[in-house]
């Protein structure tokens, strides 16, 4: 029994780590979408199951929100954007997909090495789920570096955030403070940035940020 | 009493709040910007309360101690200066036509949420909702940030939501590190968040686990500090945003960051086996130091030039409570409360200034003791005092930590000095064309309010000359629980 809830849980956070391998490489921001909405729907499951093992009833409202909020509302919100801004096209990535994946591989490595060696006493579970966490946080970190496109910044972002929340489930009886918080984060960042993808098209009919680079430092 | 100090702690709280919808909700500037200048003044008379009342015992969600009583006064003060000066800019700015009126509702109302956001990131005493509050603060700043809806606000704006956030991502990976500490020492649920209990039983957590753990703290954090190399988002949004919020995140948001750092810097130096944190904070602190201080001297922007000036000082702050020690603690303290004070004096004069230039490029600034004396003695006023001139507070502070450095690792006190003096030329050099310079631009008149910038000039010299010993001892106290 418990083998087996370890072998799910275990399949479900690596398989989110993978997802987020599959963001670096999409050159297209439809298909960039689609498999954010994936990674959205493995951290549910992911939570889900947690909620299961843990018996944390809280934690399956977490999974509903990463569910509806993130795999379905959000999506469909940025193809509209998408859409109506009518940028469809390819994503500039400022760095190659080859050397970006092997910087992807480079911080997996990084982040298991790191995680495993100072967590040796912790609950093994928690243990993998955080080294997984940081693995997704920081190939999060890494989709939005070696994008340029205000858009695909954004869902690095997110991508990010189910990194936090994967983290922040895996960790047993963490209050549902947090797990809130984290939610309500990601529905502020995102009128946020909605916010502000609209003044920047307003202005530059342009999501690119790269358009707002001329203004650089101390030029006027 | 304890009820009625559980009061004051929830004024500090909820008069932000209420102020915040009424604002939403009135159209009339005028009235909304005299309300934003009494809540600001009800909140500090409330943060004033708290030193003569007895304090809540610490809650799961809210604490009151010694440390931060002094964060949440000097908070409320300039926050009150900042809405008396916003009142005066911010007419200006209607006047020509840069916002309109419904730019200004907003405006006020964010002010109001982003003070809230920053008293509760202080009172709070849960590691969570400390985090939950600092985020607040940050997209409220971000909003005001982007409000003149220019191209280079957008980019100010968006780099500094893309950074803060990445910040407070880490920030939190962090805050669930610590929480996995001590969970197998505290046991599950909220106990396991409240830095109370946190503090208490430190010692018995393991220390791999919170080492990682700050080092994502410092970084994520840090960022918000603006310590160098995280510090990108600083100057633009310092320079593209209205006056007012410059002043305030240079004065209080940057110390709202720092205040999170010390909390989870006490915490690691109760565990005798967490590596030493010191070391880590001296050097980033160094770094921002020498790193800004190079880059005041090419600066053509006057809100560019102070915002580096902020990241510069935000290092010897830094490297003050890396030192660590009572000296030291208490050097970091009152340097961070001078140059709260002094900053945001500079922001207030520096707004007025750009507002009558109509310009920001230093160039175009010169000789404004003549044409505007007034405006033109405080800039020059400010940059004595924040490039360390004695008397002003800023001199003692400074001298205190040079001297403490020098006393402990000379080796150290090199590069701090060398980085001070830099500076300290930077500044200077700008300042003469500036204000003794042949007079150029504008010299239309100034509607400006002065009182916020010299009572703020006033009493960072009144506290190089003389500080009361009461307020001595308070600050050696809170220097001795910093560790």
């Amino acid at each position: 029994m418990n083998g087996l809830t370890f072998d799910i849980a275990h399949l479900l956070a690596g398989g989110l780590v993978l997802v987020s391998f599959m963001m670096l490489y999409q050159d297209r921001l439809f298909a960039l979408i689609n498999v954010f909405a994936l990674h959205a729907i493995v951290l549910a499951l992911s939570v889900a199951w947690q909620a299961y093992i843990q018996d944390a009833h809280h934690l399956y409202v977490t999974a509903a929100i990463a569910l509806i909020f993130k795999a379905i509302v959000i999506p469909v919100g940025l193809h509209r954007i998408i859409q109506r801004l009518g940028i469809h096209r390819d994503i500039e990535t400022a760095v190659g997909i080859g050397p970006t994946m092997l910087a992807g591989i480079g911080l997996v490595t990084l982040s298991m090495v790191l995680m495993l060696r100072v967590t040796p006493d912790a609950d093994p579970l928690a243990r993998e789920d955080l080294a997984f966490a940081l693995s997704i946080i920081l190939l999060g970190l890494l989709v939005m570096v070696t994008r340029r496109n205000a858009v695909s910044q954004v869902v690095g972002f997110m991508s990010l955030e189910n990194g936090l929340v994967l983290a922040a489930t895996g960790a047993k009886g963490m209050p549902l403070v947090v797990e809130i918080s984290v939610a309500f984060s990601i529905l502020i960042a995102f009128i946020v940035i909605g916010v502000f993808l609209f003044r920047i098209r307003e202005r530059f009919d342009s999501v690119d940020v790269g358009a707002l680079d001329d203004y650089r430092g101390e030029h006027r | 009493m304890t009820a009625f100090s559980l009061d004051a702690v929830a004024a500090i709280l909820l008069i932000p709040v209420i102020a915040a919808a009424l604002l939403a909700a009135l159209p009339n500037y005028r009235l909304a910007a005299g309300l934003n200048v009494a809540a600001s003044l009800l909140t500090l008379l409330a943060a004033m309360s708290l030193f003569v009342t007895d304090r809540p015992l610490p809650g799961q969600y809210l604490l009151v101690d010694d440390l931060n009583i002094v964060f949440i006064v000097l908070n409320a003060f300039v926050g009150f200066t900042t809405s008396v000066f916003s009142a005066s800019y911010i007419a200006h700015e209607l006047d020509t036509r840069r916002l309109t009126a419904s730019n200004l509702r907003f405006y006020h109302a964010m002010y109001q949420i982003m003070m809230f956001g920053m008293n509760l990131a202080f009172v709070s005493n849960n590691i969570g909702l400390m985090w939950v509050a600092v985020e607040l603060a940050t997209l409220t700043t971000v909003l005001m940030v982007g409000i003149y809806r220019t191209h280079a606000a957008l980019e100010a704006a968006w780099k500094y939501f893309i950074l803060g956030s990445v910040g407070i991502a880490l920030a939190l990976f962090g805050t669930i590190l610590v929480y996995m500490a001590a969970q197998p020492v505290v046991g599950e649920g909220t106990n396991a968040m409240v830095w109370t209990v946190l503090i208490a039983h430190a010692a018995h957590f393991d220390p791999a686990l919170l080492n990682v753990a700050f080092v994502f703290l410092l970084l994520g954090y840090g960022t918000k500090v603006g310590l160098a190399p995280l510090h990108a988002w600083l100057p633009d949004a310092h320079a593209e945003g209205p006056t007012p919020i410059s002043a305030v995140l240079s004065g209080l948001l940057l110390n709202v960051a720092l205040y999170a750092v010390l909390r989870f810097k006490m915490l690691l130096a109760a565990s005798p086996e967490a590596i030493a944190t010191g070391p880590l904070m001296i050097t980033m602190g160094l770094t921002s130091l020498v790193f800004a201080a190079f880059m005041l001297y090419r600066r053509r922007d006057i809100k560019r030039l102070f915002a580096y000036s902020s990241i510069e000082h935000m290092g010897i702050i830094v490297f003050a409570f890396g030192m660590g020690g009572p000296l030291a603690n208490f050097a970091g303290l009152l340097h961070m409360v001078m140059h709260s004070l002094t900053k945001s004096a500079i922001f207030f004069t520096v707004g007025h200034i750009a507002q009558i230039k109509g310009t920001q490029n230093i160039t175009e600034i010169r000789g404004l003791t003549e044409t505007h004396p007034a405006l033109g003695w405080a800039l020059v006023i400010g940059v004595v005092a924040i490039a360390g001139l004695p008397p002003s507070g800023i001199f003692m502070s400074e001298f205190l930590v040079v001297s403490s450095t020098f006393a402990r690792h000379p080796f150290l006190a090199m590069p701090l000095v060398f980085g001070i003096l830099l500076a300290f030329g930077a500044l200077l050099l700008r300042l003469t064309g500036v204000a003794f310079g042949e007079p150029r631009g504008s010299a239309a008149p100034a509607k400006a309010s002065y009182i916020p910038m010299y009572s703020h000039l006033a009493l960072v010299f009144a506290a190089g000359i003389y500080l009361p010993p009461p307020l001595v001892t308070w600050f050696q106290h809170v220097a001795n629980l910093l560790g």
